[in-house]
């Protein structure tokens, strides 16, 4: 058992939601009640990371963070240190292919208030920032939870962008799902057992809260 | 729902601020090429118990770390199983100097237990097996990027074999992995290191025979210290080279270099 990988896993999913939750909050609000012009195609570069092999993302996450990018070099210049095979540069990887996953459920949530409830608060006197947090949140309170969780157990489980943008640093970019890879290669097949369990009932954990809270919303 | 809620959302703060440990302060990182995955694990038990610091080992390709390293990767010391890797490295400037060979590796056949092949320093068995068709799968490293698996493709080569094998491989993605592969009956044979048949968890699940060194151009395995390697892994380099560490790498199959 990996205790570290596990921790290191966890602080990556609680850092990634971080910085995703806030975004994917106003863009699926933005998307759920906006029409424009080539909305779709938004949408579905949001849905990419979804359907993209994760070796695709890793290669283009590779080949704008490392040196010789004006993002690696830029963040380099900026605080000494590589963006490529850190966890900050794993932190960014996740936001990115979690995108969907958090703004998917976020944004179904937010349809489905009614319009009338939301210019009912208005008739009532509530300010834009009033409404949206007496009225909206709660209201679409339970997406909120599934992106959450949903972001959360993929988090935990994503593989292929992190052994390609990590480089299986023990305590920083060795995740729990790349050291159950390398602990089959080292053919250490108790401690692979051991963790693949541990991910198994987390992840079993948050997908029944996922579908408990959508089974019961409440207002 | 909402306590259960209350308490995941405490956990994950308590994640959260879980202490992030201040850059510098962490061991210093060595990427080491599949085939030291257990030798360099006890050497670096060995440094830790007789001077106190630590080192975090990762494992993998030769190949794949020195395209890491060109890119970036904060690693501290790079022991490739092949020296061109280090020479390249050399000439772009990312290491200190131009290192010190420190193992010569050799490969073996194996085959797990219950396997039609026999294995044989002569690959008749091998040869056989594929001629009647009792073979579908041999494990090998890529030779694209692991310098085992460049060894093993020459080996079966020089035996007239690879033509025929070709369609039957399955290729690790370093030289530990295609180990695994065979050891777990996955493959019907596989080349790998000889440092990795030598461990119980391979050892126990089948058989093997060292090959000829004459089969395959020399394993040099050079190691060096990468721009930026600090004062610990300044110590852990000079550490590789002494006594203790060439004893274990001698263990674990490999020859050394002026012996």
């Amino acid at each position: 058992m990996d205790g570290p990988a596990l921790l290191l896993s966890l602080r990556l999913a609680a850092w990634t939601l971080v910085v995703l939750l806030p975004l994917a909050i106003v863009v699926s609000r933005w998307l759920a009640w906006s029409r424009f012009r080539g909305k779709a195609w938004v949408e579905g570069a949001l849905a990419l990371p979804l359907v993209l092999p994760p070796t695709v993302l890793g290669y283009y996450l590779l080949v704008s963070f490392g040196a010789g990018s004006p993002l690696g070099d830029g963040y380099r210049a900026l605080t000494g240190h590589p963006l490529a095979f850190s966890f900050e540069g794993l932190v960014l990887a996740s936001v990115i292919f979690n995108i969907p996953f958090a703004v998917q459920p976020a944004q179904r949530a937010f349809e489905s208030i009614p319009a009338d409830v939301r210019h009912a608060a208005a008739c009532c006197g509530l300010g834009r920032l009033e409404t949206f947090v007496r009225i909206e949140l709660p209201l679409a309170w339970p997406g909120i939870v599934s992106a959450i969780v949903l972001t959360f157990a993929h988090t935990l489980g994503e593989f292929g962008v992190v052994l390609m943008v990590g480089g299986s640093i023990p305590g920083e970019t060795r995740t729990v799902a790349i050291s159950i890879y390398d602990r089959v290669q080292a053919m250490d097949s108790a401690g692979a057992g051991m963790m693949s369990l541990v991910l198994l009932v987390i992840t079993l954990a948050a997908m029944g809260v996922v579908h408990a809270t959508a089974r019961k919303p409440h207002v | 729902m909402r306590t259960l809620l209350a308490a995941l959302l405490a956990a994950l703060l308590a994640a959260f601020f879980a202490a992030t440990p201040a850059r510098g302060a962490e061991p210093p990182v060595v990427a080491a090429a599949s085939d030291l995955r257990f030798a360099v694990e006890e050497v670096a038990a060995g440094f830790e118990r007789e001077r106190g610091s630590r080192v975090r080992v990762t494992l993998g390709s030769s190949g794949n770390f020195r395209h890491q390293i060109a890119a970036g990767a904060p690693f501290e010391i790079f022991m490739s199983a092949d020296e061109e890797y280090v020479a390249a490295l050399h000439k772009e400037g990312r290491t200190l100097d131009g290192g010190v060979l420190y193992a010569i590796g050799r490969i073996v056949l194996f085959a797990p237990h219950g396997s039609a092949v026999t294995p044989d320093a002569d690959m008749a068995s091998l040869a056989a097996a594929v001629r009647e068709g009792r073979v579908d799968r041999i494990a090998i490293a890529n030779p694209e990027h692991a310098p085992y698996g460049r060894a093993a493709r020459e080996a079966l080569q020089r035996r007239g074999l690879w033509e025929a094998l070709k369609g039957r491989l399955v290729l690790g993605e370093n030289v530990s992995q295609a180990a695994q592969f065979a050891s777990s009956g996955g493959a019907q044979a596989g080349l790998f290191a000889y440092s990795l048949a030598l461990s119980p968890a391979v050892a126990q699940r089948g058989r093997y025979v060292l090959l000829p060194d004459t089969l395959h151009a020399p394993l040099r395995q050079r190691m060096a210290l990468l721009a930026g390697a600090g004062p610990i892994a300044r110590e852990f380099y000079a550490y590789l080279q002494q006594p203790a560490a060439r004893a274990i790498f001698r263990r674990h199959g490999f020859a050394l270099p002026g012996e």
